[in-house]
């Protein structure tokens, strides 16, 4: 074997689990705020996310994420399709102690979770049929797309770097996770509609330390996230890890203590402030230190609650609020690595150390994997849509997704 | 002194609570139950499989009231429980021969 780092390999395969417990935890997250009637689905929507996407990935996903350029680096080739070419003992490109296939497990988690985080726009309505196929085409032309411009030497990559001078940073996927996910789900809950009765009926989550038990596992999990995303077990990686946890504490406190002010400090706020600090920090992780991430969480915190009582009161009905936590965090993440990223942590400068070019980088960066998201997310939603229609019946909906699309019950009675 | 029984659709609940409470009946006792009715439940079709969903989660509401009120309150329930869809409901009046407040002893006939 050639000269593998073991400390390394076992931090990376170590993360490797953690987030694929983070993509199972994330089900439990999304599955205690909805209706009783619809919670196996909507854990499910979650488990479905990381088996689709993981066998997509080892057969062309990973190709088209990390491939060699092709239409002009708009997505990846396919000389890794199927895991042709990689042998056991072949190191990651650019990284001579980690194994290659490492490195493929690894960004397999991120892909995985990505579509995870958009079911919230499908909570409690979706056909499981029409979701695979989305989910199928949605990671195909949207995640590994965007994967490969901004982690995979793709155009916009290179051509912010050849305007600039700075390529856009995006440590652990702040918009290649995030913002696709966030922004997708806006524009699917848009596609799919509002559950029946939305705003009408009562629709408060039936199992709330569900969620919060999801929320520890997503927090656990997101040390190796972005902590993993270091690639390998160093000073960088210890960095990450200690900002993340600074962030989703700063996220936490923040979103509590804004909605104490207008009602009643909820453990929802808790768990959706945390995971908002979580998401902003992520593509900041290897950049900035403690003090920018307490700024960073507190902001996501205040700005993601925001964004949801906005979204509450247009009416939308993005059932779980990736687009509030994960869109907006990660929007919110993208544009403060360019103002925060310290020199002395990540060897880029960000706003604050007169780095101008690097700021418009992030923001252009952001920009345009928003724009792209959103209108290849609406025309895949709407083919779908059209050739299998994206929900149940009427009356489907009102008897729950458990028993109709998957025949059980999370809490049968007489049992 | 009558017992409305009211066996509704759970999202309807908040409707019929709230509907009721801003007429100032505000004492109800709530149960979750599940039941059928004439249609025996819900048939449907699953890939070409038929499915009986018999069971169907519902709320019964328990309000026991003097008779002059029972109408009024039987109205508003109705009203607000409403859907026009197979599926809304019944509501059963039983007479009731006392009740008794626990914390002072006092009797209602």
């Amino acid at each position: 074997m050639p000269g593998f780092s073991s400390g390394d390999a076992a931090w990376i395969l170590a993360a490797t689990s953690m987030v694929v417990l983070m993509t199972m935890g994330l089900g439990f997250f999304y599955g205690g705020m909805v209706r009783r009637k619809n919670v196996v689905s909507m854990i499910s929507l979650s488990f479905v996310s990381m088996v689709l996407v993981s066998l997509q990935w080892v057969l062309v996903g990973y190709s088209l994420s990390f491939g060699g350029n092709v239409l002009g680096g708009f997505v990846g080739g396919l000389e890794y399709a199927g895991l042709r070419g990689i042998a056991v003992d072949q190191p990651t490109p650019g990284l001579e102690g980690l194994p290659h296939l490492a490195f493929v497990a690894f960004q397999m988690t991120f892909a995985a979770i990505t579509l995870a985080i958009l079911t919230s726009a499908l909570a409690e309505r979706v056909k499981l049929g029409a979701f695979l196929v989305f989910g199928l085409l949605w990671t195909t032309l949207v995640y590994d797309p965007v994967a490969h411009w901004v982690w995979g030497g793709g155009w916009l990559h290179t051509w912010l770097h050849e305007a600039l001078g700075a390529a856009p940073l995006d440590f652990a996927g702040g918009t290649v996770v995030h913002i696709t996910s966030g922004f997708a789900a806006l524009v699917l809950a848009l596609v799919v509609g509002k559950r029946i009765g939305y705003g009408e009926y009562n629709m408060a989550p039936h199992n709330i330390p569900l969620t919060l038990i999801g929320t520890a596992l997503l927090w656990f999990g997101w040390f190796g996230f972005n902590a993993g995303s270091a690639l390998a077990a160093d000073a960088s990686a210890a960095n990450a890890l200690l900002v993340t946890h600074i962030a989703a504490s700063a996220g936490a406190l923040a979103w509590l203590v804004a909605s104490w002010v207008r009602d009643k400090p909820g453990s929802l706020g808790l768990a959706s402030g945390a995971v908002a600090g979580l998401v902003a920090i992520t593509p900041a992780a290897g950049y900035v230190g403690a003090g920018a991430a307490v700024v960073i969480g507190a902001v996501a915190g205040l700005l993601c609650y925001g964004a949801m009582l906005f979204r509450i009161a247009r009416g939308l009905d993005e059932s779980l609020d990736a687009w509030a936590v994960h869109g907006m965090g990660g929007l919110w993440g993208a544009i403060a690595t360019g103002i925060f990223a310290d020199a002395s942590v990540g060897g880029v400068s960000g706003l604050l150390q007169g780095n101008v070019a690097q700021f418009i980088a992030q923001v252009v960066d952001a920009g345009v994997a928003i724009a792209y998201t959103v209108v290849v997310t609406y025309i895949i939603a709407k083919i779908v849509e059209a050739l299998l229609g994206l929900r149940v019946t009427e009356t489907e909906e009102y008897v729950g997704l458990d028993l109709l699309q998957h025949g059980e019950e999370a809490y049968a009675w007489g049992g | 002194m009558k017992k409305i029984e009211a066996i509704i659709r759970p999202e309807k609940l908040e409707q019929v609570k709230k509907a009721l409470e801003e007429n100032g009946y505000t004492g109800m006792t709530v149960i979750e139950v599940r039941g059928r009715g004439e249609q025996r439940g819900i048939k449907l079709q699953f890939r070409g499989r038929s499915i009986t969903v018999d069971l169907l989660t519902k709320i019964k509401i328990e309000i026991v009231t003097p008779d002059e009120d029972v109408d009024k309150i039987v109205e508003i329930i109705a009203k607000n429980a409403r859907t026009g869809r197979p599926g809304d409901g019944r509501i059963f009046i039983i007479p009731v021969e006392k009740a008794i407040r626990i914390r002072t002893g006092e009797v209602f006939e």
